[in-house]
């Protein structure tokens, strides 16, 4: 199983990247690299910039300055079908399923980029478009064996608890076989046993599948246990990078979370 | 018979996506569409035909047109009837201009020509929402109706602007009395619902769906919202256009602008509202309940006029009926904003579990 | 040249009884996050009861002081039925409901007073103003200017209520959050009755004006769809944006009649106005004054 698991070279890397809203920079400055196959995290204060460091990576920021490159081709931003394309998935810090739809459903739109079959061949359900649907369907049920929601496929979203909506939300990204996976606080509100889940979701599909995952949590002793290495930010600074025991020693980073005298 | 789903088994994919997973709701629909094809054209009257069934048949394709838009893609449109009258005077031009085209053939071109159009106002779309967007589509409603009025091309430089729709021919069989218009009808408005309903349960109804619950969380996923709205626009279009056609054809038998005013856009999003939102269903129960509801009110008014000597000036039905489509649709709104389609669904849950509570 | 300035005047002047009506829909809008699409036809009703007092007799001031009660009352009840059952609804069902509202509204009114055309005098004439005139060759309608001059009053009055008092400061929070405004103690259902009811006198004035101009009939009700472009220009939540919108479409409609129209055979002033707001739209999506807005995930 843990054979697929072996570090390699960076895949993405950001060099000296900026953002700013108005007169707020959310990024000042940021370069950092995550290699191929591992678990990287992102921590920080509220406020740090973390959410606006992915979302920069999937496009739906541009930044000012700065480049991207993934997969060896550098660019000023990343656009988000782009992106999905490249097989980039993500999940959001406030929950961002389609509430309207079913377990099911919200989770096929995962697969949204496989389905080639025109508009006209769907309408009349036959050939190509019906085969694309099974095919797919076959697919996405793996992914609900894997995350264990067999129960609620046909439940619409809208009426699940907070945490499994939050595995609804990995299995829709984990539909599109993404190759890099970005999570934005995939356990934040979860109970102990809920992210003792989570976690092992996440080491799950990192082995088995071998995804590269970026990840923001607060919770530190996650962070610690299952990420190769941290990256630290503070006021859209990076102020740490490193495996997680170089970075619980560094000294800017206890500054930041514990506050320096002045 | 119980409705009952225990021990219907499905070992496939394909039976679990199917419409009707339920054994029993297949037997249902088997036997409305019986009913509809055989017994209807046997004993239904003439005044049933032409001022219930047709209408209602034809205003549900456009409501459903509408529903695709604003229910599955979520943008609202107030223009519904300005892209039948499109299809409608398209028709009547294909017909008109290239001697010998199939009857069928100028109906899609119709369509295909309100979806163009549909494109075009679609277009803001893609930098406005919400009611902004709403209003952007009456100016579809005003222009391309003022655009029919006077460019003389579209009526054929007719002075009156009402045009006589030619008969309905298919390989020299004319359908002109009204049962055989119903069958026309029927089977263009059953085999457009199934391509419809076969469209929102795959992958463009998703798509769909996803743009309309959130915009960014789909882009993000590798919709591109640009196309899957235009998209919308282009298909809802052109159901509305297959329908103004038909409304011209099979239920006025006149082509004219008047026919396709702002009241008639409304009217059909009434049809979606009270109907369901976002379910096919619901375009054919909110065009039978809006299109009945007038006739049972002035009949009515009609009855109690007569029997108890009231003298009620005639137009207190249509005044009423304004008032009766206005208090609903809030009425709707407040208590029920999934509409019948809703109400039919519990019900249906109810009688699986009946005799128990839950 | 002369004739320009004639039906540039007379344009700017219509835009400004454009802004009248625009501002009882940013009224709500701003209070209450509602597009509220039946304001033509609280417009229509108010013209019409007025009328039909009247006609029962009363005296011009009475019929003014019934009318307002009436729909002082209409925008209370309004309030009470239709938008509170509806509070934490998508604004779109808000909006559906007030075009349900609409139908309601004109068959009510119709239903009470009947559908005849009637004419409204309320003692201006519609005839060209004799020193201007003479002076410089243009002709400028006392009925529009004094329409004009009332709306203008109106609408200062209205945003100096929204800028400088308490219940202003309170609308204006209640705009901004309503669950922030509920916590800091501001009444919100009290805030959203005196919106309503304002929109309602709002609408009376509207109605007087645009009834005594075209007679009082149902096609009153177009009026607040002229409204709607110069919602889309102006913003849906801007006061200076309904007025500069008013008679930026006045006067651009008016002008497009006159020497565009004849070329493509008239009758463009039903839709140029949206044509003209929509391609605005695609180029400032928030309208002349909206507030830009960051859309943040």
């Amino acid at each position: 199983m843990t054979a697929v698991r072996a570090i390699g070279d960076p895949v993405l890397r950001l060099d000296g990247v900026s953002l700013a809203f108005g007169g707020v920079k959310a990024l000042n400055d940021i370069s950092l690299d995550v290699r191929e196959h591992e678990i990287r995290a992102i921590i920080g204060p509220n406020g740090a910039g973390k959410s606006s460091l992915l979302n920069v990576i999937n496009g739906v920021y541009h930044p000012q300055q700065g480049t991207i490159t993934f997969r060896g081709k550098p660019r000023h931003n990343m656009d988000t079908h782009e992106t999905a394309a490249l097989g980039i998935a993500r999940t959001f810090q406030n929950i961002a399923l389609f509430r309207g739809m079913s377990v099911l459903d919200n989770i096929m739109t995962g697969r949204n980029l496989k389905m080639k079959a025109s508009v006209l061949e769907q309408a009349i359900w036959f050939g190509r478009a019906r085969r694309e649907e099974l095919a797919n369907r076959a697919k996405v049920e793996e992914v609900i064996d894997f995350l264990e929601i067999q129960h609620i496929r046909k439940t619409p979203v809208g009426r699940l608890p907070y945490g499994l909506q939050k595995r609804v939300e990995l299995a829709r990204a984990l539909a599109a076989e993404p190759s890099l996976l970005l999570l934005d606080e995939p356990m934040a509100g979860m109970n102990v046993e809920e992210k003792q889940d989570m976690c092992r979701f996440v080491l799950d599909v990192n082995e088995q599948f071998g995804t590269t995952v970026v990840l923001i949590e607060h919770d530190m002793g996650v962070v610690m246990d299952i990420s190769d290495r941290v990256v630290v930010l503070d006021y859209g600074r990076k102020i740490g990078d490193g495996t997680p025991d170089e970075v619980r020693s560094s000294k800017a980073v206890i500054d930041a979370y514990l506050g320096v005298p002045h | 018979m119980l409705y009952r789903e225990a021990g219907q088994f499905k070992s496939t994919y394909a039976a679990d996506s199917a419409i009707l997973p339920i054994r029993q709701d297949r037997i249902g629909l088997a036997l409305i569409l019986l009913v509809a094809f055989v017994v209807i054209p046997l004993t239904a009257t003439p005044y049933l035909f032409s001022a219930i069934l047709i209408p209602c048949l034809i205003l549900a394709l456009a409501a459903l047109g509408l529903n695709l838009l604003t229910g599955y893609a979520g943008q609202l449109s107030l223009g519904t009837a300005a892209f039948m009258a499109v299809g409608a005077f398209m028709s009547y031009n294909f017909i008109l201009r290239i001697p010998g085209i199939p009857l069928l053939l100028a109906f899609a071109g119709g369509g295909v020509m309100a979806a163009a159009v549909g494109i075009v106002f679609g277009l803001p779309s893609l930098r406005i929402r919400g009611f902004y967007l709403a209003v952007a589509t009456l100016a579809a409603q005003f222009f391309i109706l003022w655009c029919l009025t006077k460019v003389g091309w579209f009526t054929n430089y007719n002075p009156s602007g009402v045009i006589t729709a030619q008969p309905m021919v298919i390989l020299g069989y004319a359908f002109d009395t009204p049962p055989e218009k119903y069958l026309l009808v029927l089977s263009i408005v059953t085999l457009m619902a199934l391509a419809a309903k076969n469209m929102v349960r795959g992958n463009i109804g998703r798509q769909w769906m996803a743009i309309r619950d959130m915009d960014v969380a789909a882009e993000v996923i590798g919709i591109r919202p640009m196309r899957a709205k235009l998209l919308a626009f282009a298909v809802s279009s052109f159901y509305c256009g297959v329908a103004g056609a038909l409304f011209a054809y099979a239920y006025l038998g006149t082509v004219e602008p008047e026919a396709y005013n702002l009241d008639l856009s409304f009217r059909i999003l009434f049809m979606i509202i009270i109907g369901g939102v976002g379910t096919v269903l619901g375009a054919f129960l909110g065009s039978a309940f809006i299109v009945v509801l007038p006739i049972a009110l002035s009949t009515g008014v009609a009855f109690l006029d007569s029997t108890l000597h009231l003298n009620v000036p005639s137009s207190v039905g249509s005044n009423l009926e304004l008032m009766v489509f206005g208090g609903l649709i809030i009425f709707f709104l407040i208590v029920e904003p999934h509409g019948l389609a809703r109400i039919w669904q519990i019900t249906k849950e109810k009688l699986r579990l009946w005799p128990f509570p839950y | 040249m002369q004739f320009f300035f004639e039906v540039l005047i007379g344009g700017l002047l219509s835009g400004v009884m454009y802004s009248l009506v625009a501002l009882g829909f940013v009224l709500i809008y701003k209070a209450s996050g509602v597009f509220n699409f039946a304001q033509g036809s609280l417009v229509f009703f108010a013209a019409l009861t007025f009328v039909g007092l009247m006609e029962h007799g009363l005296t011009f001031g009475a019929a003014l002081a019934v009318t307002l009660l009436v729909m002082i009352l209409l925008g209370l009840l309004i309030e009470k039925f239709v938008l509170r059952p509806l509070v934490n609804q998508p604004q779109i069902s808000l909006f559906m409901a007030t075009i349900g509202l609409s139908f309601l509204i004109e068959g009510l009114a119709q239903l009470l007073w009947g559908a005849n055309v009637r004419g409204l005098d309320i003692g201006i004439q519609d005839e060209p103003i004799g020193w201007i005139a003479d002076a410089t060759g243009v002709n400028v309608s006392k009925f529009d200017l004094s329409a004009a001059g009332i709306a203008a009053v109106l609408v200062t009055l209205l945003a100096l209520l929204f800028s400088r008092t308490r219940i202003g400061r309170a609308l204006r929070a209640v705009a901004d959050d309503h669950q922030a405004a509920l916590a800091v103690g501001i009444p919100l259902q009290q805030i959203w009755g005196i919106v309503w009811a304002v929109a309602g006198f709002v609408a009376l004035v509207a109605g007087l004006l645009w009834g005594a101009r075209n007679g009082v009939q149902f096609a009153l009700t177009f009026v607040a769809l002229k409204a709607l472009p110069v919602l889309i220009l102006g913003g849906f939540d801007s006061v200076p944006g309904a007025i500069v919108g008013g008679l930026i479409i006045g006067a651009t409609e008016k002008l497009a009649e006159v020497y565009f129209g004849p070329y493509v055979g008239g009758g463009i002033e039903g839709w140029f106005p949206y044509v003209l707001a929509l391609a605005f739209l695609l180029v400032r999506p928030e309208g002349l004054f909206g507030e830009k807005i960051i859309r943040r995930i």
